[in-house]
């Protein structure tokens, strides 16, 4: 069952097309992931989707119903989520303020002038998120005092706590150091699969492409031009000049990836 | 207004209750005029707390004038045509009328934010004060019109005796409101309020619509700024439309930069202090007072940003530093001993 599809998806800023008919179908419970240089339109494509930036043609379909022109605020009510490559967070407030904030917004309850934020169901549910991403133990730091890879970590799951059938990524690993990369994308995709929740990650990192994607989008210039296993995708003489670069080959740790069998994500061809 | 300030726990503070039964107290002391300026303070400091509430979602409103003056004369008019009397039911019936008219005017005003926020709701209530001067045959223009007496609970006040009534039921109507203040602060909607501030486009994509969340702010401050024309037409006994000019309302935000927005304590501290140094300030300079209050802001601004309530702050910090030092050096201490 198909659980997000565009079609024909295009936006244009003035003379630039940064995205042209775009068809993007994700089913139910997969992992996608989608690469592409800067100024590809990977950004502005999750933008259309959740519906920050209108679209200047083409339609989007969440679980068959058409989601063309709705606001962020409706398209995440409806189970649509996502990360955004810059962490999008109440930096004044703690971790724990934070995901209790995204507890009471995702259960509507923004008009709650007088109960306390952190009764006892809120805080129990918002700890327990924090504990599936391993934040627990910095529930009490304010969040612009934390490093970047745990607040990459919280940003993905305020979205979590949104309870996503579709989460939209946004450069996951971008700013993370490289010795956490895999750690973290491990708790994350750990979490998303337990829920079985449906999700696209834009990634600039081909090693992490490779291990956690069931299946590439490459974009350039506004459009798909590739869309297939993630060993074909590199493997390809076009995407490797225009999207990975001659040298990422050896790096995309196909053959042996640092802690376990990247294998296992990617089903055989 | 800084964000540091947010309140951590949901407990009612000591001070507080401290505080509200100092001026409990208070009552019984004071003499009849300083009685008078406490009333008027207590007043101005409800208008002020829904002006600060407005203050940590990032909005400055430059119209509040507009809800103390439809209060003052819906009590005032149910007061003359209709004889209701009862204090109370003048002001439940000043801020039911404050409160329709916020819901009107709301959903214009929430989509704006920054200057044009502050223009728009000074402009509404512009149009308010432009109506009270001009209908001469039913709001008697700018000579205003009168109060009759209220009375409370069915007893008379009158007199003297007037003066503590208005006095204690500004401080109850002012006890709830600061309360009522402080349970927001820690629900979600006080969150949220102050998450405008911080990062509105993820309170969107949290399903949360930002225009909503000002909306119930807003007429939460058209409540209080309400409660605040009734009491104050009672401590005056007769109204103006300049209560709905933008100089009135213009004092409002200068009181609540100069008591500062880090806590719902802070309007009622605020407001008292201008209330006596404008009422001292027109006493030994009565043609230049405007200079001393002037003189008052810039020293608050240049020295602290964070407006009285900062002393405060500063005092408990340092305290709590002085505090820290000492159990830091006492367990120096221990660990010499230990070692021995």
């Amino acid at each position: 069952m198909v659980a997000l599809e565009t079609r024909n998806l295009s936006r244009q800023f003035g003379a630039v097309q940064a995205c042209r008919d775009i068809n993007v179908r994700l089913l139910h419970g997969e992992i996608v992931g989608m690469v592409g240089a800067n100024g590809a339109g990977k950004t502005t494509l999750l933008n259309l989707i959740t519906g920050y930036l209108k679209p200047t043609a083409g339609q989007i379909f969440y679980m068959q119903d058409d989601i063309t022109g709705l606001p962020p605020r409706e398209v995440s009510r409806k189970g649509l989520a996502r990360s955004f490559q810059i962490p999008q967070l109440f930096s004044s407030l703690t971790v724990l303020e934070n995901m209790l904030i995204a507890v009471a917004g995702t259960r509507r309850e923004h008009r709650d002038f007088w109960r306390l934020l952190a009764d006892r169901r809120r805080l129990d549910e918002a700890r327990e998120i924090l504990d599936l991403f391993g934040l627990l133990p910095m529930e009490h730091q304010a969040v612009d005092q934390l490093p970047q890879g745990a607040r990459k970590l919280l940003d993905i799951a305020v979205a979590f706590a949104q309870h996503p059938k579709v989460l939209l990524l946004d450069e996951p690993t971008s700013g993370v150091s490289t010795s956490d990369k895999f750690p973290v994308m491990d708790t994350i995709i750990a979490a998303l699969r337990q829920q079985g929740v449906t999700t696209l990650f834009v990634e600039h990192d081909m090693e992490v492409i490779a291990r956690y994607a069931q299946r590439v989008l490459v974009l350039h210039e506004g459009r798909i031009i590739f869309n297939d296993l993630p060993q074909r995708v590199f493997d390809d003489e076009t995407v490797r000049r225009l999207v990975v670069g001659q040298r990422a080959r050896g790096r995309t740790g196909l053959e042996s990836g640092p802690g376990g069998s990247p294998k296992a994500a990617v089903p055989d061809a | 207004m800084s964000t540091g300030l947010l309140p951590r726990t949901g407990a009612f503070p000591a001070f507080g209750t401290v505080a509200l039964g100092i001026l409990a107290v208070l009552g019984l002391l004071l003499t009849d005029w300083a009685a008078f300026v406490f009333t008027v303070a207590l007043a101005k400091s409800l208008i002020v707390l829904g002006i600060i509430l407005l203050m940590r979602a990032g909005l400055v409103s430059f119209g509040q004038g507009l809800y103390v003056a439809a209060s003052a004369y819906a009590a005032a008019f149910a007061s003359r045509l209709w004889g209701i009397t009862d204090a109370f039911v003048l002001l439940v019936l000043g801020v039911a009328v404050s409160v329709v008219l916020a819901v009107l005017v709301g959903p214009i005003v929430s989509r704006y934010r920054e200057i044009f926020f502050a223009m728009l709701t000074m402009a509404v209530s512009m149009v308010l004060y432009g109506f009270l001067l001009k209908a001469y045959s039913i709001t008697g223009g700018t000579d205003g019109i009168g109060m009759r007496e209220p009375t409370l609970l069915g007893m008379v006040v009158s007199g003297i005796a007037a003066r503590r009534a208005y006095y204690y039921l500004s401080l109850l109507v002012a006890a709830v409101a600061v309360y009522g203040a402080h349970r927001l602060d820690h629900s979600p909607l006080g969150y949220m309020v102050r998450s405008i501030r911080d990062n509105d486009i993820r309170l969107e994509y949290l399903g949360v619509s930002v225009r909503q969340v000002i909306f119930s702010t807003y007429v939460l401050a058209a409540a209080l700024a309400g409660c605040g024309g009734v009491l104050t037409a009672f401590a005056l006994g007769h109204i103006t439309p300049d209560l709905a000019n933008w100089t009135a309302s213009g004092e409002y935000v200068f009181i609540a930069l100069f008591a500062g927005s880090g806590n719902v304590f802070a309007p009622v501290v605020g407001s008292i202090v201008y209330q006596f140094l404008q009422t001292y300030a027109a006493k030994y300079w009565p043609y230049t007072w405007h200079i001393a209050m002037g003189a008052a802001m810039l020293l608050i601004i240049l020295f602290m940003p964070e407006g009285l309530w900062g002393i405060y702050e500063r005092i408990t910090a340092w305290r709590a530093g002085k505090e820290a030092t000492v159990v830091a050096r006492g367990a120096a201490t221990d660990g010499r001993v230990g070692d021995a």
